[in-house]
């Protein structure tokens, strides 16, 4: 479980980051959604600790990050895979190059059982022939899941994903969501994922933090965004016709389902 | 100007201390340092051969032509030719000219690296990423620059000697005989000790600019610019120090 305590930032005396508090639950996969340039980014990367807050505290399982000296942050920089908005596969390596890396540099498996992980890994998120590929030769869809595998090579506790569906078409999308969605249930992980994608919202949004302007405008679930009375949020799920058309239906479907 | 300069001179300073530090995996660093120096410095033998050859032979003509004073020997030329090429082009022009390839490189590959998330991936995986990405760019190239160094220095001399034996503008006797004369073994050394110091500029300061890129393709573009500029600037202002150091 990973806890933001009344997180603020600021940037060159411009805060950005209002008294955020959200608890993001183990084996979950929680969702930081936003408009662009609502702080949901700079949010994320004080969770990852690649920025760090003025005011507030982000805990590891109770573990708090501020805290921790260089060989506590390293170890714990062990638990995390991470998944990039442009996947941030490594150029001159293949995919099973960028698979072993994180096993290379960090686990003490013999070099046959890295490979093994290593094609585990690669099978696991479904790609196959294409361990001798360059990332340049493969499809952003195939890119997003050598990403996924280079994630969880060693195992982490905490995955982040920043915006995994951007670039991507809407079948493979919802193939990326689901892929992280069994991940992260397989393996109980804490899983953030960093979104403004309304399919994602609505098929793995098991825990929903809703970042409007720097402030935390609402907590909640797929289930239970649809009744929200928060305004922004409305104004930001609800923007397009398709959707508000689906909330209507939603609303009828819970009504009906009240009064039987 | 002055604060700023003063700034990114300690911002260099800090991001070189991350630099060096021990590496995470030995293992890994020896490979990535035997992959950089084929990229950096095996890629530019032919660049600095044919580059050798050619200023060596313009040299040579330049000074035959020069030289026509009967008091001064005809072997001058020879002479001429190495004292040049050894005491001035083979390490300081030719780094400036590696400056432009290997410095515009590390700047560009970094700079791209950093864009594309690829250091902030290495960062989150507790990686230091200067450290990884940077120190065996600049320890390859440094080693292996010397070799780049005598390489060109005999290049120009064959470049001279190409001049002789298919001109008749001087000798080859002559010519190899000026190249053996009041020959000084202090100044292939103070060449070498140049190239050395001249490529950790290059490395290094490449490597500075490419890794605190900010934006996207164009900026990469700016800073591989920056980059060479500066090392050429660098270059020649090391050059004048470390002259009147070792010569004096």
């Amino acid at each position: 479980m990973i806890e933001a305590k009344n997180v603020s930032k600021w940037f060159d005396g411009q805060q950005v980051l209002y008294d955020i508090s959200a608890t993001f639950d183990t084996g979950k996969t929680n969702l930081i959604i936003g408009q662009s340039g609502s702080g949901k980014t700079v949010f994320m990367k004080c969770l990852i600790g690649l920025l760090s807050p003025e005011v507030g505290e982000i805990l590891y399982d109770g573990r708090k990050f501020r805290n921790m000296n260089a060989q506590e942050k390293k170890k714990l920089r062990m638990e995390i895979g991470m998944l990039f908005q442009g996947s941030a596969l490594f150029d001159n390596e293949t995919v099973l190059g960028n698979v072993m890396f994180p096993l290379k540099m960090f686990s003490p498996l013999s070099h046959e059982e890295q490979l093994e992980r290593a094609h585990f890994c690669i099978n696991r998120v479904g790609l196959v022939n294409a361990d001798a590929k360059y990332p340049s030769e493969i499809s952003g869809g195939m890119q997003k899941r050598v990403a996924i595998a280079r994630a969880i090579a060693l195992n982490p506790k905490y995955l982040f994903c920043d915006e995994p569906n951007s670039g991507l078409d809407p079948r493979t999308s919802i193939l990326i969501d689901e892929l992280l969605s069994d991940i992260t249930h397989e393996y109980g992980m804490t899983t953030i994922i960093n979104t403004h994608d309304m399919n994602s919202v609505l098929g793995i949004g098991e825990k929903i933090v809703f970042i409007n302007k720097g402030h935390c405008d609402w907590i909640g679930n797929d289930r239970t965004i649809f009744r929200s009375t928060s305004q922004s949020l409305n104004d930001f799920v609800f923007a397009s016709k398709l959707f508000q058309e689906v909330k209507v239906f939603l609303e009828r479907e819970y009504e009906a389902g009240k009064e039987h | 100007m002055l604060v700023s300069s003063i700034k990114s001179f300690g911002k260099y300073c800090l991001f070189m201390t991350q630099v060096f530090r021990s590496p995470d995996k030995w293992k890994v660093f020896f490979q990535r340092l035997v992959l950089e120096i084929s990229k950096l410095g095996v890629d530019s033998i032919p660049l600095v051969i044919i580059i050798s050859l050619f200023i060596g032979a313009v040299i040579t003509i330049q000074m035959t032509i020069n030289i026509v004073s009967p008091l001064i020997p005809s072997y001058s030329t020879g002479l001429a030719t190495r004292e040049i090429l050894l005491l001035e082009f083979s390490s300081s022009m030719m780094s400036l000219i590696l400056a432009g390839k290997v410095g515009s490189n590390i700047a560009s590959e970094i700079g791209t690296m950093r864009v594309t998330e690829q250091i902030d991936a290495l960062d989150i995986m507790g990686i230091n990423s200067a450290n990884f990405i940077v120190l065996p760019k600049v320890i390859g190239f440094v080693l292996f620059v010397p070799v780049l160094c005598v390489l060109s220095m005999f290049m120009g001399l064959v470049g001279g000697w190409f001049i002789a034996e298919f001109t008749s503008m001087i000798s080859v006797e002559n010519y190899v005989f000026g190249i053996q004369s009041f020959f000084n073994e202090w100044y292939v050394w103070y060449g070498i000790i140049k190239t050395v110091v001249f490529a950790y500029i290059i490395a290094s300061v490449a490597a500075y600019y490419g890794y605190y890129v900010k934006g996207g393709a164009l900026e990469v573009g700016q800073a591989s610019t920056k980059a060479v500029v500066s090392s050429s600037i660098l270059i020649l202002l090391a050059d004048v120090i470390l002259t009147k150091m070792l010569l004096q």
